[in-house]
């Protein structure tokens, strides 16, 4: 005989999970119980939302399923914002929640909470377990769900008597079936000619990548099409690290925050390339005026995406490895030099200004330097906020990756995913960047890295405010700074201290280089506190 | 414009929360929803009909079938397709009223379920069409309940010949 419990790690082994991210309570015991006879790591986290985040960085820095736990009740409702920033994202994670006894479900015991019915709109897929029976293929259907066509999270909500219920044997199901579910990763022939009889007819062409490039594991061919057609290319948030940022070709990101060359690059094209990107409202502010006068072929492995923000004139759905490989045979296309001139003109008439302050890091410039002192593939992990956007456009990314949460917007992101990416990717460089509003939402998680001393670095751009928000009302409230000033700001390095993690305080570039290469060059955790002027711009 | 949209799901608990979940997250409109097993029992066949523009319809239609659990959507365009919905109406109607009831009960082939003191209760399958003819000719009476079951829909195999 064998118990659910048993069997859910089994289907983890199955799976090739070598690690999870999880917080314990009683309804998820028997599973935890399980789990310590195995050599599957379980990181305890410090709150159940940073169970979800750290996933989510892992489930990025590999490509491999995310898996985060937690107990019923509380420990499911604090996953949610985790839960729901990976399914923004489009992470593959699996989530896994303890749950009340089956025949006490509805009756409002302690610690239950519908959290099938909360993550409805969160989730790509969501199971209650009714049977122990059922745990095989119920795993089996969630790790491919989450991991194919577009990933998203996947809950399993496992009752406690299911857990503990036992079966005869363990078989782990070899296929999956589920007839509603056959995502398509072949883009249409004719689709394809079409859109590359369309490019045929371009003067002014960009590619726009979107996460969906590095979702797919497109990246390499994405670069190989690009470098081939001469066709520039601008990003989304979610797409950075697509395109090398010193490369040419590349312009940089587009939208609200984004550079002004990217932004005149995609309003001056006549042929959009959307690769990957679904253009929400912060990348494009008004897509159908853009649409008016280019021509849009967009690329998904969602159909839903196709025609929601953007009008299209040519949909092909697929996956973009395939899709891009397709297109390169059908075409010979090279763009213009003149529409390649007068982009490499905007890059250098439309540089943003930088504004220093004495006694403060100019952190752009210093993101800047940071990149050129990094590890070519190295990880950076960037938060929420005003960090976010200096990271976005200042940071060079190489053959590494930026991490960051695009859609949701989640602060205290960043601590969290790093501690999953390191994890994921220990010989790399990973740097968490934040605010001092995101680092003090998830600041806990130094516990989780001093206990398994992570070599995780993490920089701090201590401005005193909450700065975006700060920013927005200096531009439309007359600069009446409600709720947005963060006095008494803790001594952040005696913080660190308090967990045997070193950390230095930079009041300039110079200081801030300086510290940030002895930062490297330690193996162990670090925290930069860089004094960032209120002041600083975004952009 | 109304459509009529035909949904095969696979009929498990908590499907039909997900697909009507769907239509308040996404703020879409509908008119109404009926369910039941198909010949298959494993399967089941949602109508929906939706009031919408093209660009909601499209989006609604995508947006069911990323829903797991759902295997096909089909909008069903306009003369392809058969549809019927049962309607229950209590009319008021007095002894004298009585025959008056039933000969447009008689004329518009509605089915008499119940007849008590003061009221009959018609049962009636047809178009919302025709079933606004009925209510219209009963209103001078007083109804005083409806219950409807919101439409089914088949498609026409002499329709899909052509």
């Amino acid at each position: 005989m064998i118990s659910g419990a048993e069997i859910m790690v089994k289907c983890l082994q199955a799976e090739g999970v070598s690690i999870l991210f999880g917080y314990p309570g009683a309804v998820i015991c028997p599973f935890f119980d399980k789990l310590y006879d195995t050599d599957i790591k379980a990181i305890l986290v410090r709150q159940e939302q940073n169970a979800a985040h750290a996933a989510s960085g892992y489930a990025r820095a590999t490509s491999k399923v995310g898996v985060c736990v937690a107990t019923s009740g509380p420990g499911a409702l604090n996953m949610i914002t985790g839960i729901a920033t990976a399914y923004m994202d489009s992470i593959p994670m699996v989530a896994i929640t303890g749950q009340v006894k089956s025949d006490l479900l509805g009756r409002d015991v302690f610690q239950e909470a519908d959290i099938t019915g909360a993550c409805e709109s969160f989730v790509k897929h969501s199971y209650l377990v009714k049977n122990t029976a059922d745990l095989p293929r119920i795993f089996k259907e969630a790790f491919h769900i989450a991991n194919t066509g577009r990933p998203g999270p996947v809950l399993i909500d496992v009752p406690v008597d299911i857990q503990q219920g036992e079966i005869e044997e363990f078989v782990y199901p070899e296929k999956v079936n589920i007839i509603g579910y056959k995502p398509s990763v072949q883009g249409h022939p004719m689709q394809v000619k079409r859109a590359m009889e369309a490019l045929a007819e371009s003067k002014k062409p960009v590619i726009c990548v979107g996460g969906g490039v590095l979702t797919s594991g497109a990246k390499p061919k994405l670069r190989e099409f690009a470098r081939m057609t001469n066709i520039p290319v601008v990003s989304t948030m979610m797409g950075i690290g697509s395109m090398p940022s010193n490369d040419p070709l590349y312009v940089g990101m587009i939208g609200s925050h984004g550079i002004k060359a990217a932004n005149k690059t995609i309003n001056e094209s006549d042929l959009i390339i959307l690769c990957g990107a679904r253009v929400g409202d912060r990348t494009v502010s008004s897509p159908n005026q853009v649409a008016k006068n280019s021509r849009v072929i967009h690329i998904d492995i969602d159909p839903a995406e196709i025609g929601k923000n953007m009008k299209t004139t040519i949909p092909i759905v697929g996956d973009l490895k395939n899709v891009l490989a397709q297109m390169m045979k059908e075409t010979s296309y090279t763009a213009p030099k003149e529409w390649l001139e007068d982009i490499a003109n905007w890059k250098k008439e439309l540089a943003p200004k930088r504004v220093a302050f004495d006694g403060y890091v100019e952190p752009q410039g210093f993101l800047e330097k940071l990149s050129a002192q990094l590890d070519k593939k190295s990880i950076l992990v960037a938060d929420v906020g005003q960090n976010q956007i200096w990271c976005a456009n200042s940071f060079k990314v190489a053959d590494g990756r930026f991490f960051t949460s695009g859609g949701m917007g989640t602060m205290g992101y960043s601590v969290p995913a790093a501690v999953g990416a390191k994890f994921a990717r220990p010989s790399r460089d990973v740097i968490a960047v934040c605010g001092d509003g995101a680092f003090q939402m998830s600041m806990n998680e130094l516990a989780t890295i001093a206990q398994n001393h992570l070599n995780v670095k993490i920089i701090v751009m201590r401005n005193t405010v909450l700065g975006m928000v700060h920013e927005l009302q200096d531009f439309h409230y007359n600069s009446r700074y409600a709720v947005t000033e963060l006095d008494e700001m803790p001594d952040f390095a005696k913080i660190a201290a308090a967990y045997g993690i070193e950390s230095a305080f930079a009041s300039s570039n110079e200081e801030a280089e300086m510290y940030s290469e002895k930062m490297l060059k330690s193996n162990k955790p670090f925290l930069l506190v860089c004094n960032v002027h209120p002041n600083t711009p975004s952009r | 414009m109304k459509y009529t949209l035909s949904v095969l799901v696979e009929n498990h608990a908590g499907v039909l929360s997900k697909v009507s979940g769907l239509f308040s997250r996404r703020g879409f409109n509908i008119d109404s929803l009926a369910v039941g097993t198909t010949e298959d029992e494993n399967i089941s066949r949602i109508t929906i009909v939706a009031n919408g523009d093209e660009y909601v319809i499209e989006q609604l239609e995508k947006q069911l079938n990323k829903l797991i659990p759902v295997i096909k959507v089909r909008t069903l365009t306009e003369g392809s397709f058969v549809s019927c919905e049962l309607y229950l109406v209590k009319v008021r109607c007095t002894a004298k009223q009585r025959l008056d009831v039933m000969k447009i009960a008689e004329l518009m082939q509605a089915k008499i379920v119940d007849v008590a003191q003061n009221s009959i209760t018609l049962q009636f399958a047809d178009t919302s069409e025709r079933f606004d003819t009925l209510t219209e000719l009963l209103k001078p009476y007083g109804i005083r309940e409806i219950v409807r079951t919101g439409t089914v829909a088949i498609e026409k195999d002499s329709a899909a010949k052509k």
